[in-house]
């Protein structure tokens, strides 16, 4: 029996019958990362599966996660564990210390096991640009399974990991969650901590988690949320049990459906499987479904590839040669050591966005640049303050269609940038965004991803639209994520 | 982009690139610009930049010392270094 | 000086705050401690850290503003200064662009012309780099990075300052005002204050302002105005050559006395400045500040015209005496024993002065512990009452009473009263008149000065204890009876 087929809530139920024990569930979960992710398939969701170790801490049984194994983005720091964030400088580097995240998860009892791949630093939308290799996407290993936390979409989807922990910046949880089918939240800016995740935009980068089914991502929202002293912007806010108003109905909800998103839809079987269908259904709820305007959603792409790569153009800046990483050997001078360090350790993906950055914060662009771009950005929250008056949630598609080949979008960077046109703006105003599957499309039935955005610090509310949608829907079942 | 100086920013950027990369970069990166030129004609007039989503203010922590970690230990994935410190090559000019 | 130019100076300080920690983790701040052994995932600069403002940090720099009579920001934030140096772990510098603590303030100067405000411009708050040691290796540069994240503030004159005299008593006062308010321990040797000094001439006042010479590296008030002194003279000698001035850094080198060019870096300057996304914007209430500015000492300025309206002081003796804390207490504390504010005053220009120059260990160790101000008080009323010389008082008792011996008993036990007896005085009198011959020929030949050096011979032959005041009737008198 492979226990990675199961969800987070299943398999605690096993637990509380003791109808298996941990060692039994690690066992298997090594045995099915071992036999499937490097398999003919080749999908390449772990990095080094063969050294990967399981670490935990003395929990109680009654714990909310305790036994359940998580696997965890290459740039969430665990003690004593290689860290990477797929490039090649900073490989070897050992964490001396744990993100946050990763000690609420021990002393909710979860196991932290393996390493998931990912575009390098998280620059990406396919997790085509690791150091590592691409990974694949379990739906069609041909397809990409979506970045940048494609190792931990592709891992729950292909049953090697029963949840994991991704990071999203402008998309890369829900993207890569919508093209291999299961679900993802990026929770609202200051929910969860930052502390021991590697900053790619210090102001859009929100750690969250990637599961077979809603229940299991409100389960571990539940844990990971909440304020850290040691992240200055998190938020002293409560944290609810986001699995409390699951099952209540969602009747009188009011959904807006902007109508920015929706309009260039062209392609009938699209429109149909990501506007109307959603519409009806979340209609036959009993929710009221209309139109809203964002109108400034045009520019948030541009908006998002200044101040992203502005912010990550600085935050790499660490990435010296001096301390730990990479150094290229034989530089006699400083200079050198730093051009050519960086210069090798860095990918290619990775220098367009520092030389991107660092040209739009550089003297005589700043006000042209970054400045007007954080200008609009706040035009863009205001959308969000506006619609969130009239609507208690935003329903769009996650992304502009289902998983693209590999290759498909690599030699062009504008066109792989404009693959996160829905999922950047909830990055840029702060506000939380699910994604859960939405449809099947093609012959391969390959998943389409919906996506539901709410108001700041109301993830309860998503959680509770998206599993009355999801009960309705039965894609879960249909994709396998759940037996 | 016409004043795309690559070469000056690759320098403060203290990246490295051979010739041929450079060009390539060029023109992916004059591309992009021009996607972003569009903000241009965003009026912002009297508009508050959002450096941060969240409106959060005065938060910090208290003067207490807590341990330090233990240098040695870290030293050894240091690419390079000389008893307890880093090591660079030789710094010439001062700041 | 070469030519006559109008100098024009702008200084830069910056300032170690006394906190504990660190200004953005929980390290300790400590000078001299084992190389990397403060040391945090922050302060290293490893991935995935974040910085937590220090509180301490923030109020002290708030009392720093106040002190300086400057005005906090409404909106205070932090930004990031890029630039690439192995004792700056991040890449970055975390410090304050356009939203700093505080703006404005002054410090008020004396000049020649009278009193001088020195205009600040502002004050902000940013995190100290590491340490590059260079002498371990002839081809390799070491990193300690213990003093990376040490919290500063940095204090910014306005261009307004005259000459070199003029920095250093901006400095002088700066750094009395800073310790006062108890923001920082100023202990130079430390490194607590470090300044950077921008420099320009001018020929004329209707030319505009030169261009500016940064000069870095200045690591005690003399620096600064020996570095201000060649910088001027330079700048000078090259105008007059006709050379063309341009904008640049400097280092000052203290052992060489000169500053010299640093090597122009490859590319030019461009921290990229933007609002820190780790930091969340500071936002103080009206009542802070009052609280803040209400727990504010007396600062120097005032306290030396408390010192000026309540004893009569003169200005340059009250701006001595209230220059420290400690010897301020204490001539108020003589000053409610015994009334004669003047000759206390003397007193302490002199003898405490002296005492302190040149025991500077002993004082570092007791201050003015044990010098009781009733010694210094019984002291005086000993020559106030003729018991004791002036003289003696000085070179003999007051080294024994800035140990804690009580004055009378000094005099007792070695003998030091004043010798007021007619019979004895005229004994040394004899004495001395016989050994000079020709003193005396000069006083019968009309020379009155001559009888000024027989009473020094008197007191030398003394050895101070013979009571001055009585010695010119009595050896005039002696002289004509010759």
């Amino acid at each position: 029996m492979n226990f990675a087929e199961k969800t987070i809530n299943a398999l605690a139920d096993l637990y509380q019958k003791n109808s298996c024990t941990q060692k039994e569930v690690l066992e298997s979960l090594a045995t099915a990362v071992k036999s499937k992710d490097r398999d003919s398939r080749q999908i390449h969701a772990y990095i080094a599966p063969e050294t990967a170790q399981p670490r935990h801490r003395k929990a109680d049984k009654s714990s909310k996660l305790w036994g359940i194994p998580i696997a965890v983005k290459d740039n969430i720091c665990v003690e004593r564990e290689e860290i990477t964030c797929a490039s090649k400088i900073l490989k070897g580097f050992i964490s001396p210390y744990n993100a946050t995240v990763i000690d609420k998860l021990l002393d909710a009892g979860a196991v932290i096991y393996g390493r998931t791949n990912m575009d390098e630093f998280a620059f990406g939308s396919s997790c085509e640009t690791s150091t590592y290799g691409p990974t694949r996407n379990p739906r069609d290993p041909e397809c990409v399974p979506g970045g940048s936390s494609g190792g931990s979409a592709a891992s729950v989807a292909d049953h090697t990991a029963v949840a994991s922990l991704g990071s999203d910046t402008g998309g890369s949880i829900r993207q890569p969650a919508a093209f291999c089918g299961v679900v993802g939240m990026k929770p609202t800016y200051g929910r969860v901590s930052r502390y021991g995740l590697i900053a790619f935009a210090s102001s859009l980068d929100q750690i969250g988690p990637i599961t077979k089914d809603v229940r299991d991502s409100a389960s571990l929202l539940s844990v990971i949320a909440g304020y850290d002293p040691k992240d200055s912007t998190s938020a002293d806010i409560p944290v609810p049990d986001y699995t409390a108003l699951l099952g209540k109905s969602i009747k009188g909800f009011k959904i807006g459906i902007p109508k920015e998103y929706v309009e260039g839809i062209d392609n009938p079987e699209l429109r149909k499987k990501l506007v109307e269908e959603p519409k009806k259904i979340f209609e036959s709820l009993g929710a009221s479904v209309e139109t809203v305007s964002l109108p400034h959603t045009r520019y948030a792409v541009s908006v998002y590839y200044i101040v992203a790569p502005s912010e990550a153009s600085s935050n790499l800046e660490r990435f010296d040669g001096v301390r730990f990483g990479y150094r290229e050997a034989g530089a006699s001078t400083l200079l050198d050591l730093y051009e050519k360090s960086r210069g090798t350790g860095f990918g290619a993906e990775a220098k367009r966005r520092i030389i991107l950055g660092t040209y739009s914060l550089s003297s005589g662009y700043y006000d042209a640049y970054y400045l007007k771009a954080m200008k609009v950005r706040t035009k863009i929250k205001q959308d969000f303050d506006q619609a969130f008056k009239k609507v208690d949630l935003l329903l769009t598609p996650t992304a502009p269609g289902g998983a693209f080949k590999l290759g498909e979008k690599s030699k062009n960077p504008l066109e792989m940038y404009l693959s996160d046109i829905y999922t950047i703006s909830a990055n840029l105003a702060g506000v939380p965004a699910l994604s859960i599957p939405g449809g099947l499309i093609g012959e391969k039935k390959m998943p389409l991803g919906l996506q539901l955005v709410g108001k700041p610090f109301d993830e309860a509310t998503l959680y509770q639209a998206a599993y009355a949608f999801e009960q309705a829907t039965d894609f879960h079942r249909q994709l396998g994520n759940v037996k | 982009m016409s004043d795309l100086n690559l070469k000056h920013i690759a320098r403060l950027a203290r990246l490295h690139f051979k010739e041929d990369e450079l060009k390539v970069f060029e023109a992916q990166v004059a591309g992009i610009l021009k996607l972003v030129d569009e903000l241009k004609e965003v009026n912002v007039d009297g508009v508050e930049p959002t450096s941060h989503p969240l409106d959060i203010k005065n938060v910090f922590r208290e003067d207490e010392v807590k341990p330090s970690l233990p240098i040695e230990e870290f030293l050894k994935q240091s690419p390079r270094s000389r008893g307890r410190f880093f090591e660079v090559p030789k710094v010439i000019e001062d700041k | 000086m070469s030519a006559q130019v109008i100098v024009t100076i702008g200084l830069e300080t910056h300032v170690q705050l006394k906190s504990r920690t660190k200004i953005f983790c929980s390290c300790a701040a400590e000078f001299g401690s084992t190389p990397n052994s403060n040391v945090c995932p922050v302060c290293l600069g490893l991935p995935g850290s974040l910085p937590v403002l220090n509180r301490k940090v923030f109020s002290l720099g708030l009392r720093a503003v106040l002190a300086l009579g400057g005005t906090p920001s409404e909106v205070i934030k932090f930004d990031r200064k890029n630039y690439f140096y192995p004792d700056l772990p991040k890449g970055y510098q975390i410090s304050q662009f356009d939203h700093p603590l505080g703006r404005g303030g002054f410090v008020e100067i004396d000049t020649p012309t009278g009193v001088k405000q020195v205009v600040l411009n502002r004050l902000h708050l940013e995190e100290d780099a590491g340490k590059l040691i260079h002498d371990n290796s002839p081809t390799e540069s070491h990193v300690d990075l213990n003093r990376a994240g040490t919290p500063l503030a940095e204090i910014v004159t306005e261009p307004c300052l005259d000459s070199s005299e003029e920095a250093y008593e901006y400095l002088t006062n700066l750094k009395a005002i800073l310790k006062t308010a108890g923001v920082s321990d100023c202990d130079m040797e430390k490194g607590h204050l470090r300044c950077d000094a921008n420099v320009s001439i001018r020929k004329n006042a209707a030319d505009p302002l030169g261009k500016r010479v940064e000069i870095k590296n200045l690591n005690s008030f003399k620096a600064v105005k020996a570095a201000i002194e060649y910088e001027v003279k330079r700048q000078a000698e090259a105008l007059e050559k006709g050379e063309v001035m341009v904008q640049e850094t400097r280092l000052w080198d203290d052992t060489r006395q000169k500053t010299f060019t640093m090597r122009s870096k490859e590319d030019a300057h461009d921290y990229r400045y933007f609002p820190e996304p780790d930091l969340v914007p500071f936002h103080l209430e009206v009542s802070e500040i009052e609280e803040a500015r209400k727990s504010l000492p007396t600062l120097p300025r005032a306290r030396k015209e408390n010192l000026m309206a309540k004893y009569n002081l003169s200005e340059y003796d009250a701006r001595l005496i209230c220059a420290d804390q400690e010897i301020e207490n204490f001539f108020e504390d003589c000053v409610k024993i015994y009334n004669d504010v003047k000759t206390i005053a003397i007193w302490i220009k002199g003898s405490v002065f002296a005492y302190r120059a040149e025991n500077s260990d002993e004082f570092k160790k007791f201050g003015l512990s044990r010098l009781k101000p009733q010694l210094l008080v019984q002291l005086i009323g000993l020559v106030d009452a003729g018991t004791l010389s002036l003289q003696v008082a000085k070179e003999k008792v007051f080294p024994e009473i800035v140990r804690g011996f009580s004055p009378a008993q000094v005099v007792k036990e070695k003998g030091l009263t004043q010798v007021s007896d007619t019979g004895a005085l005229e004994g040394w009198i004899v004495e001395v008149i016989a050994a000079n011959p020709k003193v005396v020929e000069d006083f019968k030949s009309g020379k009155e000065s001559a009888v000024m050096f027989l009473v020094g011979q008197v007191m030398k032959k003394s050895q101070g204890k013979a009571n001055p005041g009585m010695l010119g009737e009595l050896i005039k008198k002696k002289l004509k009876e010759i």
